[in-house]
């Protein structure tokens, strides 16, 4: 186990430069160093002169990857790519472009309230689509189970954006319940909270109810099942007992990948309902085109996206004992 | 297990309604009120911000949003008159208003009125307030030699401490000369980019030299530190570690002179009568060199403490606390000398209870919180239910909030009005306007056909309509580049446009001239019905940066204006960066922007078409490439003169000069309007001054009334959704039984 | 003369594989024939069937489109009338079919069929004694009672503007994952087929594409080739290749990059598929033979892979759809003149704040998407069962 984990963190390196390079390329083929001076400076009295200042002062005036005007090892180190990008392979995420704030310490500060809102929906979530999709595949052929995966459908349909504006017209505006936007810290959060979580499960559950109904079904259509069946076992022992836990593979891929982005935020979201957490700070950076901030982001998604990757494998084992990872 | 499968939805929803429980016990009646219930009654104003500022350094911020926090806590020397109009500059920090001195090249001086080009020197002698001290501040504290208590600060030391405020020890200091000049340094310094420098740089005597040699001395200390830590030298981190302060002592500054203690000397080159506008913005106001060193340590700055967020300044309220992606909040600061609230106002103030606080001292409110709401739509309902107290209104709750009277007068629609809110409007001193790019092939140029051309297009592109629909009439179509409330805009028919209006005997309006007139213009253009001589559409290319959803009706309405006669409107909608790229490199035909005036003065408008600023050639700010030696000319004269009828003369011979040649067409000047609450005291609008918050009052306990009226939850349909989902639940729970007695084969 | 956008290729694209697909199930008693016959007994997918076949007509309507010829001008030069000059605008089978309705344009919102103006404006009355009054009052429509849906902002049709949106969610929906199919199948193949270092390559590649955040992967690649792209409008000549292909199309752009973004879950699976089918007898029987490996790949391996993509093809459709609205929402989604119901959903949240609320707009485009995502899922669920033996099982 041990071994397979310090492998996976090895294979994990060369992905990251891979990501790395692939953002440098884009974000500064996309955007000069001109291109960004320029809207970090605003259009009032802009001459070529403060444009050329601000590039050197925020260590944007070199090559991107080789710099032959310098010597020795300098022809590699003062260049864009070192000093900006590769720095985040040691988890130096430096500065905003915009006001020079510390991004490591600006993401410190905004994950809780990521997580606030992310946290409270996954697990609500999860036993909610857990629940349900269990009761409709429980239940399956009956007129419970038609219905439930037609309204499943129906919801599936809606599109998100609709659910959240809704939400906040309805909740907020008419019926006065939940504030309609916005966050406090600390145990205060929970008024602002609810809304964002009630929207955030609704939305999603059409989706999942079905998707997960659709694994257990394929779990009961087993032979171990008619086995267990025939061999007079009751259907609530047969779904809770066999078919959940050989179902657990296929849940847990599909969730124990997602539970690093839990720290990540909801994009949207935390725009609409002004939660300062890293999915707005993530869409203002991308607003006000603040690349710094947006390579940071990416390079941090990806981080998890490895580190969701290696949670499953291992989850795999503690669900399954059979499993084991060489 | 049974029992499992039965419990399920009542268990969730008696969690759901214990939840709701907890919300309602918390905030006793009202569960959507979005602030602590510890703050209830409290004298607290709220309003938003809808973009967190970038900059809160008075050298760098250049920004409305900047200013309505910055304006608050720094003190310029000057300052506008709340309630007079029109807007007159009154002391702030300094103990009397600069008047200039003009000297001529022999040294003499000269009368206040002499023409600009006999000034050789103009010389503005500031005293200051004496006993004036700033707010506490961890950066005025000093050990017991006298030196700076929080000086070479290790990460360690900065473990509890999040803000300023969070530091022990806080001290204050009186304000000084030294602070103004200070400053005056900083504004030259590269390190900070101040984006008025180049404008300064004409004026100030050796600004432009002293900024050199502090660049250089920039490069040489940058030189040094790479030589000494070698090829892993990465200048923004080690900078970000180890901040530069470059020691401005060293370079002579003979524009800045220090008279004494409560008196500093500015020299000008040149006559520059609009320069005292400049000392009322935030760029002039003292910076203690204290904050300086304090904020320029390595360990602060990863925290991001620094003077982009805390600023330090001798104003009536000081910064508290600074989360931009959440709030800010401002407090009443303790050490405020206390200003009297003005006691002469316009003719009615005095009806309008404007003067009731007459002569008491300022400011009435405990604290300010700012909260981020960068959605339109939550900010206003928020507004609606009481939670802010101020309100600018969006374009599309515009008839919700005001109905306009049948003289053309506006005024509260009756739900509004019966909840006490006041209208404010106010007139901008800012223009929107689209411009040609007057280099251009097509639509660029100076002969005959090509002013037929723009000129064809000023009177289709109806701004009228444009302001109806899209600003919902809050504003005044533009005849020419001065905005409403500026000297040397004409009312009525002297300042109307020819070429785009003709004047209506009956009604006594401009009215816009017919489509009809503008398709015989652009036949007389060469293109009859929009198609060139060869039988070519006309085809001509709108560049904008307008990716936003709402303004897609925007780039429509355009298309659709184009149409009418007959030319083909191609619109390229872009990222920010691509847009100014087209713009700076004259790469364009067609463009829309605003102008927010630096000050209320014509100047500050022509300059945007002075040859002497055209974009492609010298990188200035006439985007349009605009350039008429005539206007040259008369520009040069109008520039540094003081508001006379000979400038009014020269200002419309310009005018005159611009309608025929129509590198703009003339958009509008937009009116703000905004809603306060019935609370709100001491409100009237002004578009020149920012430290507007002292001045302001609430009344909390009807605040508190009013709100609780207002947001009586609404019960009954949660009630209602639970018996559906009862009624849904029991089939259900009846099928699975049945499935669970018939062992799974259903 | 026709002007062709690299998207309407994707369009008939779709056409033809559908013709196709048709043809063969009707002659022919192959697996298509089989699943069609499962699914005619399904009366609910095949009303599903219909919608989206509406659906794809409009499409189809909106995607033929050429440019009429100009008169030449009275006092044209002898030389010049010579060539013939087009528009700039290339209207469409659907506008010109709608010309109608969208010449009936109004000033700004009007209600559903309505006959005056949703909002008031001060309007001049003479009165019967010839006095001038002037009032703030709903002026009345130029064309009353005739737009079904209401109009917009500057007085558009709202049915017009949700017509017109059909051809971006099809192409989105079908487009992204038509582009990507030959990638997909091309590396998922090769990676299980060969396996070695051709796999590890092909998995560090996907690997390492998938870890980027899609949505910053979109934004950033949008701003690279979107941005100079044909955003709908006005045509140049100096867009065109050959006077009718438009190569560099915004929406083109937007199918590939969101292509790219989801591509790698059908890699993976067709790789799976293909370990697979790697170990079968008759493959491992052909490879002893010596037939070569891409004719092994042709002849055994791809046919057996087309199930996969089938599936993969319906159940992205209606999510690509649905993500359309929220890339519009970021600002990164097709330009204002090429219409698109997640442009409208952004304009029209603006107007909820009215009093009383402008809703139409919004209406509209939630009746349009989830006219067309409903059918499409409901439609691909039953495509599923009828491919998966093992569920119809699950089913009785």
């Amino acid at each position: 186990m041990f071994t397979y984990i310090t492998r996976r963190l090895l294979y994990a390196i060369p992905i990251l430069i891979g990501v790395n390079l692939l953002t440098t390329l884009l974000f500064f083929y996309v955007n000069t160093p001109d291109d960004m001076a320029r809207t970090m400076l605003g259009e009032k009295n802009l001459t070529p002169e403060i444009v050329e200042n601000w590039k050197k002062d925020h260590g944007y005036d070199k090559p991107l990857f080789i710099n032959t005007k310098e010597d020795g090892l300098s022809k590699v180190t003062q260049t864009i790519f070192f000093q900006k990008s590769a720095p985040l392979l040691w988890l130096d995420f430096g500065s905003s472009d915009r006001n020079n704030v510390d991004i490591a310490e600006e993401i410190r500060g905004r994950m809780w309230a990521s997580m606030a809102i992310a946290i409270p929906t996954f697990i609500i979530g999860i036993a909610t689509f857990l629940t349900f999709s269990m009761l409709l595949a429980y239940a399956r052929g009956t007129y419970l189970d038609i219905w439930g995966v037609t309204l499943c459908v129906v919801m599936m349909s809606v599109s998100a954006l609709f659910y959240i504006i809704g939400g906040q017209f309805f909740f907020g505006k008419m019926l006065k319940l939940f504030p309609i936007s916005g966050y406090d810290t600390g145990l205060h959060a929970a008024k602002f909270v609810i809304l964002p979580v009630l929207i955030g499960v609704i939305g999603s559950i059409g989706g999942s109810v079905r998707f997960y109904r659709t694994v257990f079904l394929e779990e009961l259509g087993k032979d171990y099942i008619r086995t267990a069946r025939a061999k007079g076992l009751a259907e609530r022992t047969v779904l809770f007992k066999h078919a959940l836990k050989n179902a657990m593979i296929p849940i847990l891929t599909n969730v124990v990948v997602s539970i690093p982005f839990l720290f990540y935020g909801s994009l949207i979201m935390e725009s609409f309902f002004a939660i300062p957490g890293l999915g707005s700070f993530t869409i203002d950076a991308i607003g006000s085109q603040d690349f710094a901030i947006v390579r940071a982001m990416v390079y941090l998604g990806s981080l998890l996206y490895i580190a969701g990757l290696i949670l499953t494998d291992i989850s795999y084992t503690l669900a399954d004992p059979r499993i084991r990872l060489e | 297990m049974k029992r499992h499968l039965n419990s399920t939805i009542p268990g969730k929803l008696s969690l759901f309604i214990a939840l709701l429980a907890i919300t309602f016990a918390v905030n006793s009646c009202t569960p959507n009120d979005p602030y602590r219930a510890e703050d209830a009654g409290k004298n607290i104003y709220y309003s938003t911000f809808a973009e967190p500022p970038t900059h809160l350094d008075p050298a760098r911020a250049y920004s409305a949003n900047e200013y309505r926090l910055l304006a608050q806590i720094y003190e310029p020397p000057v300052q506008y008159h709340y309630l007079k109009r029109p807007y007159e500059l009154i002391p702030l920090s300094a103990a009397e208003v600069p008047a200039p001195k003009y000297y001529g090249k022999d040294g003499r001086e000269l009368l206040g009125d002499a023409t600009p080009q006999l000034v050789h020197r103009a010389v503005y002698d500031i005293k200051i307030k004496k006993g004036v001290f700033y707010q506490d501040h961890p950066a005025f504290a000093k050990d017991n030699s006298g030196r700076q208590l929080y000086r070479g600060i290790t990460d360690n030391e900065l473990k509890n401490i999040k803000i300023p405020r969070d530091f022990p020890e806080k001290a204050t200091k009186e304000l000084t000369s030294d602070d103004f000049i200070y400053q005056i340094q900083r504004l030259a310094d590269p390190g900070l980019h101040c984006p008025i420098l180049p404008i300064l740089n004409k004026y100030i005597l050796g600004l432009d030299d002293f900024s050199k040699a502090l660049d250089k001395d920039l490069k040489n200390i940058r030189a040094a530190r790479k030589k000494r830590i070698g090829s892993t030298y990465n200048q923004v981190a080690d900078e970000k570690a180890d901040p530069i302060i470059l020691d401005y002592s060293r370079h002579a500054l003979p524009g800045i002179e220090k008279i004494d203690d409560y008196t500093f000397r500015i020299t000008l080159k040149r006559k520059y009568p609009q320069f005292i506008y400049w000392l009322a913005m935030p760029f002039f106001s003292p910076m203690p060199k204290e904050a300086i060193t304090f904020y320029s340590q390595g360990p602060l700055k990863k925290k991001n403490i620094t003077i982009n967020r805390f600023p330090i300044g001798t104003g009536a309220f000081r910064m508290d606390n600074y989360e931009p992606q959440r709030e800010i909040t401002l407090v009443k600061n303790e050490n405020f000398r206390g200003e009297p609230y003005p006691s002469i106002g316009e003719e009615n103030d005095a009806a309008k209870g404007l003067l009731a606080d007459a002569g008491k001292s300022m400011p009435f409110i405990e604290r300010a919180v700012y909260k981020l709401e960068k959605e339109a739509i939550p900010r206003w309902n928020k507004f609606l239910q009481g939670y802010f107290d101020l309100s600018g209104i969006g374009s599309d709750s515009f008839d919700q909030a005001i109905k306009m009277g049948s003289a053309g007068g506006v005024n509260l629609s009756e739900e509004l009005a019966e909840k006490d809110i006041k209208l404010i409007t106010s007139i901008q001193p800012s223009t929107y306007y689209t411009g040609f790019n007057m280099l251009d092939d097509t639509v660029g140029g100076y002969t005959k056909e090509k002013q037929k051309l723009r000129q064809a297009i000023s009177i289709i592109i109806n701004f009228e309509e444009f302001i109806e629909i899209f600003a919902n009439g809050r504003g005044m179509a533009a005849m020419g580049p001065i905005p409403e409330g500026i000297f040397g805009k004409l009312e009525g028919r002297a300042g109307m446009n020819t070429v785009t209006h003709r004047w209506d005997d009956k009604k006594n309006i401009a009215v816009r001239r017919s489509v009809e007139e503008a398709k015989k213009l652009l036949a007389e253009a060469g293109y009859p019905n929009g198609l060139d001589k060869d039988g070519r559409p006309l085809i001509i290319t709108f560049d904008n940066a307008w990716t936003g959803a709402s303004s897609s009706p925007m780039i429509n309405w355009f298309i659709k204006r184009f149409k009418l006669i007959g030319i083909q409107l191609e619109n390229r909608t872009t990222d920010y960066n691509r847009f100014q790229e087209k713009i700076n490199k004259g790469n364009f035909q067609f463009f829309f922007l605003g102008w927010n005036a630096d000050y209320p003065d014509p100047e500050n408008f022509f300059f945007l078409l002075a040859g002497e600023n055209a974009k492609v050639k010298t990188g200035g700010a006439n985007g349009a490439n605009y350039e008429n030696p005539e206007f040259d000319r008369l520009f040069k004269i109008m520039e540094n003169m003081e508001s006379t009828p000979k400038r009014l003369e020269i200002i419309n011979k310009m005018t005159r000069i611009l309608q025929e040649d129509a590198p703009w067409v003339w958009g509008y000047s937009p009116l703000s309007f905004s809603l306060a609450q019935g609370w709100v005291g001491n409100i009237k609008p002004n578009s020149m001054a920012n430290n507007t918050l002292k001045y302001m009052k609430v009344d909390t306990f009807k605040r508190a009334e009013l709100r609780k009226k207002w947001n009586a939850p609404v019960l009954w349909p949660i009630a209602a959704a639970a018996v559906l989902l009862i009624l849904v639940a029991i089939p259900a729970i009846i099928i699975i039984k049945k499935k669970a007695s018939n062992g799974g084969r259903g | 003369m026709p002007v062709i956008l690299a998207t309407d290729i994707i369009i008939y694209l779709v056409f033809l594989v559908i013709i196709a697909g048709i043809v063969l199930a009707r002659n022919g008693d192959g697996y298509l024939s089989q699943i069609w016959q499962h699914l005619k007994k399904n009366k609910l997918a095949m009303a599903c069937m219909i919608i989206l076949v509406l659906y794809g007509l409009v499409a189809l309507g909106d995607s033929i489109r050429w440019r009429d010829k100009i008169e030449p001008a009275p006092n044209a030069t002898v030389a010049s009338s010579k060539t013939t000059i087009y528009s700039a605008n290339a209207h469409s089978l659907l506008d010109r079919a709608l010309s109608g309705l969208r010449a009936k344009d109004e000033k700004t919102f009007s209600a559903p069929l309505a006959t005056k103006l949703f909002v008031k404006e001060t309007l001049e009355i003479t009165a019967a004694d010839g006095t001038v009054k002037t009032v703030r009052e709903h002026p009345p429509l130029k064309h009353p009672g005739s737009h079904l849906l209401g109009t917009d902002k500057v007085g558009g049709d709202v049915l017009m503007a949700a017509l017109k949106g059909v051809r971006t969610g099809v192409v989105i929906g079908t487009g992204t994952t038509i582009i990507i199919i030959p990638f997909a199948i091309l590396f998922g193949v090769f990676a299980g087929y060969f396996g070695g270092w051709v796999d590890d390559l092909i998995q560090y590649i996907y690997t390492t594409l998938s870890s980027i955040p899609g949505i910053l992967l979109i934004v950033s690649f949008m701003l690279i080739f979107g941005s100079e792209g044909y955003q709908g409008g006005v045509i140049k000549e100096s867009d065109l290749w050959f006077g009718l292909f438009v190569p560099s199309d915004r929406l083109f752009w937007l199918c590939v990059i969101m292509g790219i973004t989801s591509w790698t879950d059908l890699c993976r699976l067709i790789r799976g598929e293909t370990l697979k089918l790697r170990e079968l007898e008759y493959v491992q029987a052909a490879k002893a033979f010596g037939v070569s490996n891409i004719k092994t790949i042709l002849r055994h391996i791809i046919p057996n892979l087309m199930h996969l993509v089938l599936i993969t093809f319906i159940l992205q459709f209606s999510g690509l759809v649905l993500a359309e609205a929220v890339l519009s929402y970021i600002g990164i989604g097709v330009g204002p003149e090429m219409g698109s119901w997640g442009n409208m959903i952004n304009t029209a949240r603006m107007e909820l704040s009215r009093e009383p609320v402008v809703w139409w707009s919004l209406v509209g485009a939630f009746i349009f998407i989830f006219g067309l995502v409903l059918p499409a899922n409901i439609f691909g669920d039953a495509i599923r069962d009828a491919l998966d033996p093992k569920l119809r099982l699950g089913r009785k």
